[in-house]
């Protein structure tokens, strides 16, 4: 196990040493000392390494990455996994506003939970959240799935393309184009790999699924006043 | 017994014949316009600016023998690897997607020839343009359309783009008919549905989160590549200062004269400023921040000709770059296509349909059958051809200035010739010595 002490080194300290780590590093696990809610750890990191943050994280911690684990032991803030691509970003206290914006693959795991917008403009991710997310999640949510085992707030899944999203509790109200779905068998083994990724007891029958309409796909007039 | 003279037939100003038409097909249709390109309406711009010329206190260089340099260096405030470009003019950032894969790489090849850089636009990064482009700016924008680490540092600059001259404050929208299997794919939404491209950034709001989002692409490119900020000609003093404030090595500042692929003509026409009217306010942020030339200036929106680039870098811009022009040079709105145009209701030089994808041209269109017609090499080479000129123009009126580098013009090389361009650009109208808003001692 290698450590990197943020107070000693720096975000830059931290992210040159994870970032020009081989794929094939014999180095693997990494601890992270006194994050000290700094922004931008562990960011771009593209070898399957397994990071452990001790501590709370700034903004877009995990952004962009590839192929590494990375754990918060922590809350975290904005943007966290921001447009990651594979891997798994796992925060094991609450995630601020736009967790696991514009994603296009790998798990983002929020034992917590997550503000608002959480999910927005997903591409591809999934992302599975332990409590409750805030207004305007999954806005125009393209790929991937978002799991909520708490409720989601005002406004879930506004303009939403092929998003796949799973709430257990309550939902305050739904977007734009946004509505209930049945819930078929493959629904359920998605949501069922989902939840047991992401270590939680939860059962899929106790969860209501959302997506698009695909009314507002081409624009009409006379969908207008949806917007 | 002579008839009573009547009053002849007279048409409102007000309501004039292309006011009836819009209210005619906004009625018939419920829906507004949507077109490309940028204002097409009269607007104070660098035609009302002249140079001086030499004279007693100024001489002139040599038209043909002395040297007028042209090179520039953007990216030199914090970026490890700046880039250095052989001339000021830069080609604006247009998405694949909007434009075809052909159009993509002759904008790469003809760029890269004449020494300078191509940026790409909503939608990501084609094979195409990287590998014709010696210098490619990578937009990062709100939609994030095919955002990737791996093309991040594959770039050579990054531009986030807040906004854009057409439509400051606007997202965008790529119409079903454009989006091809591979369009689709590259943006991971399904075949033929509108896409839309949101209005803010997903993941920041306000300076003091860009100044973060900037860390952050610095961090993950090694803070080698320089960060460009593009904003649309909304509030030019106020966002370059918060722009530099945030860290950008460069900003980009984009008029209303400036294209867009599609989006509403009422939104193109009445929203945001001329770009003459931008470039003064910029100029000045920078210069009360001392950032004037450490941080680079490009302006865009309308630039056709060497003398708009020269009057650009005058008003104290460090570059300019071009996008309807260079579509124009690659061939767009040729006559050649004439009949064509007529049938689609149209003629060359006023088609602005780029969002239903049928340009003849095959620039702005996803159709393999149209995209076919442009030949990429010879495109290239009409856009290197053009730059040149641009570039050749721009020295030209340089020399006669008296300047040994087109960075030397300076506003005090220019006159007026309307009090709306005077004050504008801060120079004295012609033949006197007043500067509207400039208090005289």
């Amino acid at each position: 196990m290698n450590e990197l002490d943020q107070s000693a080194v720096g975000v830059r300290g931290i992210n040159s040493t994870l970032q020009t780590l081989p794929a094939n590093t014999n180095e693997k696990h990494w601890v992270v000392k006194n994050p000290k809610g700094q922004h931008n750890i562990a960011v771009g990191l593209s070898a399957p390494l397994q990071v452990e943050i001790n501590g709370h994280v700034g903004f877009y911690c995990g952004g962009m990455n590839q192929h590494s684990e990375i754990t918060i032991h922590g809350h975290a803030g904005v943007g966290t996994a921001e447009n990651m691509m594979s891997g798994l970003v796992w925060v094991k206290g609450n995630s601020s506003e736009s967790a696991g914006a514009t994603g296009n693959g790998g798990l983002l795991v929020i034992d917590g939970d997550a503000s608002s917008r959480c999910g927005i403009s997903m591409k591809g991710i999934d992302i599975v959240v332990g409590g409750s997310v805030g207004h305007m999640s999954a806005f125009m949510g393209q790929r991937g799935n978002l799991v909520v085992c708490g409720d989601a707030g005002d406004a879930l899944g506004d303009s939403i393309y092929e998003a796949r999203l799973y709430v257990k509790g309550k939902v305050a109200s739904l977007g734009a184009d946004c509505i209930e779905k049945e819930m078929r068998t493959e629904h359920i083994a998605d949501l069922e790999r989902l939840l047991k990724a992401a270590g939680r007891k939860e059962k899929p029958s106790d969860f209501k699924r959302y997506g698009s309409a695909r009314k507002l796909y081409n624009f009409s007039v006379d969908h207008a006043d949806s917007y | 017994m002579e008839s009573t003279p009547r009053t002849p037939p007279r048409k409102s100003a007000t309501f004039d014949d292309a006011t009836l038409a819009e209210i005619r097909r906004a009625a018939s249709t419920g829906i507004y316009d949507i077109r490309g390109a940028g204002a097409k309406r009269k607007l104070p711009h660098f035609d009302d600016l002249l140079f001086l010329g030499a004279s007693i206190s100024r001489y002139p260089l040599e038209g043909y023998r002395e040297k007028c340099g042209t090179d520039v260096v953007l990216g030199t405030r914090f970026a490890k690897k700046p880039i250095e470009l052989k001339i000021p003019i830069t080609i604006a950032g247009m998405s694949f997607g909007s434009l075809s894969a052909n159009a993509k790489e002759a904008l790469g090849r003809g760029a890269s020839a004449a020494g300078t850089s191509t940026t790409t636009g909503d939608g990501g990064m084609t094979p195409e343009e990287r590998g014709q482009s010696k210098y490619l700016v990578y937009q990062y924008l709100p939609s994030r359309y095919g955002m990737n680490p791996d093309d991040l540092r594959k770039a050579d600059a990054i531009e986030v783009v807040i906004g854009q001259g057409a439509k400051p404050g606007g997202g965008g929208m790529l119409l079903g008919q454009k989006i091809s299997d591979r369009v689709a794919a590259m943006r991971c939404l399904p075949k033929g549905i509108d896409q839309r491209s949101a209005c803010r950034h997903p993941d920041w709001t306000g300076p003091d989160d860009l100044e973060i989002k900037i860390a952050e692409l610095r961090e993950i490119t090694n803070w080698e590549k320089p960060i460009y900020v593009k904003i649309g000609g909304a509030r030019p003093y106020y966002d370059v200062a918060l722009a530099v404030k945030a860290g950008a090595d460069v900003v980009v500042v984009d008029g209303m004269q400036g294209g867009t692929a599609a989006t509403q003509e009422v939104f193109i026409e009445h929203v945001g400023q001329p770009t003459l009217a931008c470039i003064r306010p910029a100029v000045r942020a920078l210069q009360e921040l001392n950032m004037h030339r450490k941080v680079q200036l490009i302006v865009s929106g309308g630039i056709r000709n060497g003398a708009d680039v020269a009057k650009a870098l005058a008003l104290g811009a460090d570059a300019v770059a071009i996008g309807t022009a260079a579509l124009v040079a690659l061939g767009d709105n040729d006559p050649h296509y004439e009949a064509e145009y007529n049938a689609l209701g149209t003629t060359s030089g006023a088609y602005d349909d780029w969002h239903e994808g049928r340009d003849p041209a095959g620039i702005t269109t996803q159709d393999p059958e149209l995209s076919k017609r442009l030949d990429p090499v010879k495109a290239g080479r009409r856009l290197y051809n053009y730059l040149k000129v641009l570039t050749l123009e721009a020295q030209t009126i340089a020399r006669a200035n008296g300047k040994s580098h087109v960075h030397n013009l300076e506003p005090e090389d220019l006159c007026a010739l309307t009090i709306e361009a005077a004050a504008m650009a801060q120079v004295p109208l012609a033949g006197t010595d007043w500067i509207p808003g400039k208090v005289r001692f």
